[in-house]
């Protein structure tokens, strides 16, 4: 089985940003880009059912600029098999990442579709659902798993934390396996069943944790909770460097960048009125009380 | 075998083919706003009626209609068809898709409602709120009639010009929809408040049946197994009116229940930082930050956090924010208007003794 898993080359989760005085975006010229973090979870969640036998390849997709190369090899790095690297200088929206994802589809034939359930620059939130919506593919998104800091020095124990179940009977107590909060027991999340060719996913939701069934083909987006991403360790980069990368333009994927969104404009949100420091509890009381009249 | 060349050529060949859209609606109405609503024992689900207010402040002029989608089966969903009619005095039309194919809330059967319902109404806008539902939704739904949707939307500007937050909230984007209709949006219930109860009588709007003959019955690619449930005590932490959040330096599960305590003392909703729910002191749904929940109550009171930007997105609207911190240099002082340093161990107990009883 073949997984596709799409990655976005955003500024960096711990990047304070800037907006630019003429208000035609942020300031993104020498800051300091990143893989999206939850790209980086849907790759890490595709190398380990690659590397537990479900799965026979990673293709890494990413878009945009050249610069999208350095994200594209990264992910090869982390052990991608294959790159694909659709060259665009426009803004992509999601529908069009959607679009191009679904063209490429009908070339690769992937199994699955992993992606990032967002990206942190736009916090869009749509193209996992999109791209699943234009291939009538079930979609599971937001996918999550309760993973112990304890995790976070080894990555790789695909084995111990994902146990998937071999006898097929036991898929729907899988299900009904209480959340229980406390513990550092992690709750099987994503199972894959290679016979059945269906996956279990278990997606954070408002109100908990919601089990869903996909039949695949099937789109799934990764929430924080998923896994811990592996880091691309100094012999990966250097095999990165040989692993094949395929260049396409939207243009040879037969899809038109037309956009129906026009940014007007990008501003700062209003800043908050300066706080104060309160000395005590009692203090603190009055003030609520008193001031901001809240209790 | 194939190669990739002669795939795209093949590609090239065919007409860029949509799942099927006829576009054949009646007539597109001018400014006709679909809400799709959620709706639970009976009533309409507060966000989806903060999806009815931002509907309304779409309208503007007098030709503005808002009809509200409801879906699912039983005497609940008629019983939430009639709150849903008298939700607002701009509701016109209320329409129920009674099925069981829309019990549980998955998204392949509920995408292909809204196309469904699109393809007969001609609405020129559609929205839902941006909860878990409307996030899961209502993307596929866009897709389907190919249009980019406008997601958690902050502020309406006009018909066609939303306002929305980015990176993590630290800068507002303002984005004219420019396409053809319908403008797809959802919207962030804490932005558009639920509309107050009126007394005054007047016609509840038409509550109809969607004609589901011609509804795709394509539906076995995915199956609801099971949701875990949500404590039921206390307000529902979307919408309390005071959140008292907890961090890593809670230490323990355990110790959360001071946090509950002092919740309930106060009659809130209990949150929580992604570390603490990594860490397993609480489940997911507590979670509030820019991947959790939106929260925006009238006082937000945070314990042992120290501000992460993700976790600033989840409740900087909030309107009096509280933090307590044994760190001086925490980054969330920056943004609380009442700060004290110490430890949470011996203020939350102080707090608990001194605050006065709930009213």
């Amino acid at each position: 089985m073949k997984i596709m898993v799409a990655i976005k080359r955003v500024i960096d989760y711990a990047v304070k940003i800037r907006v630019k005085p003429d208000k035609s975006g942020v300031v993104t010229q020498n800051v300091k880009m990143s893989m999206n973090p939850f790209c980086e979870i849907a790759l890490e969640e595709a190398l380990r059912m690659r590397e537990s036998g479900l799965a026979s390849e990673v293709v890494a997709v990413t878009m945009g600029p050249s610069q999208c190369l350095d994200t594209l090899r990264t992910g090869l790095a982390m052990g991608a098999d294959r790159g694909i690297h659709v060259d665009s200088t426009s803004a992509l929206h999601p529908l069009h990442v959607a679009k191009i994802l679904m063209n490429l589809v009908q070339i690769e034939k992937p199994s699955l579709i992993i992606l990032g359930k967002q990206a942190i620059d736009d916090d869009c939130n749509q193209t996992g659902q999109m791209v699943a919506g234009l291939l009538n593919w079930p979609q599971g998104t937001f996918a999550s798993k309760a993973t112990p800091s304890k995790l976070k020095n080894q990555a790789f124990a695909p084995t111990m934390w994902w146990g998937f179940p071999k006898d097929k009977s036991n898929m729907s107590q899988i299900g009904k396996k209480e959340y229980t909060h406390g513990t550092m027991k992690s709750l099987i999340d994503v199972v894959l069943d290679k016979e059945k060719e269906e996956v279990t996913v278990d997606r954070e939701v408002d109100d908990g944790i919601e089990t869903v069934q996909l039949k695949l083909p099937a789109v799934i987006t990764t929430d924080l909770r998923l896994n811990q991403p592996r880091y691309a360790t100094l012999p990966n980069i250097m095999k990165a460097k040989s692993k094949p990368i395929k260049k396409f333009t939207p243009q040879e994927l037969n899809v038109e960048i037309k956009s129906d969104l026009e940014i007007v404009e990008v501003t700062e949100p209003p800043k908050r009125k300066a706080g104060v420091m309160v000395s005590s509890v009692d203090d603190l009381i009055d003030k609520l009380k008193n001031e901001a009249k809240v209790i | 075998m194939a190669t990739t060349r002669m795939i795209l050529r093949a590609i090239k060949k065919r007409p860029f083919l949509f799942p099927a859209s006829s576009h054949s609606f009646s007539s597109s109405r001018h400014g006709s706003t679909l809400v799709v609503a959620e709706h639970d024992s009976g009533a309409v689900k507060p966000h989806s009626l903060s999806a009815v207010t931002a509907a309304t402040s779409l309208a503007g002029n007098g030709n503005s209609s808002v009809s509200v989608l409801l879906a699912g089966s039983g005497p609940s969903l008629h019983q939430a068809a009639s709150h849903a009619a008298s939700s607002h005095p701009s509701v016109s039309q209320v329409l129920i898709a009674d099925s069981e194919k829309f019990k549980s809330p998955l998204a392949e059967p509920w995408a292909k409602l809204v196309h469904l319902v699109q393809q007969q109404g001609g609405y020129s806008h559609i929205i839902a709120a941006s909860n878990s539902f409307g996030k899961n939704i209502m993307p596929r739904a866009a897709a389907l009639l190919d249009v980019s949707p406008i997601t958690d939307v902050t502020g309406i500007s006009d018909a066609q010009t939303f306002v929305r937050p980015i990176y993590a909230g630290n800068a507002l984007c303002t984005v004219r929809y420019t396409g053809s209709n319908p403008c797809i949006l959802t919207i962030r219930s804490t932005s558009f408040p639920v509309p107050q109860k009126s007394n005054d009588s007047k016609a509840e709007a038409s509550i109809s049946q969607v004609n589901l003959s011609n509804f795709d019955e394509d539906l076995n690619k995915s199956r609801y197994i099971y949701q875990t449930s949500q404590d039921d005590e206390g307000p529902d932490l979307g919408n309390a009116r005071v959140v008292i959040t907890g961090g890593r330096a809670l230490k323990n599960a355990e110790n959360f229940k001071l946090i509950e305590n002092l919740a309930k003392k106060l009659g809130g909703a209990v949150g929580a930082t992604r570390a603490a729910v990594d860490a397993g002191f609480v489940p997911n749904d507590l979670q509030v930050g820019q991947t959790g929940k939106i929260v925006a109550p009238e006082l937000y009171m945070a314990f042992g956090v120290s501000g992460a930007i993700q976790h600033l997105a989840g409740m900087r609207d909030s309107k009096v924010i509280v933090a307590v911190n044994n760190d001086a240099d925490a980054p969330i002082f920056q943004v609380a208007d009442y700060g004290l340093v110490g430890d949470l161990f011996e203020v939350i107990p102080e707090l608990l003794e001194k605050l006065p009883e709930k009213k």
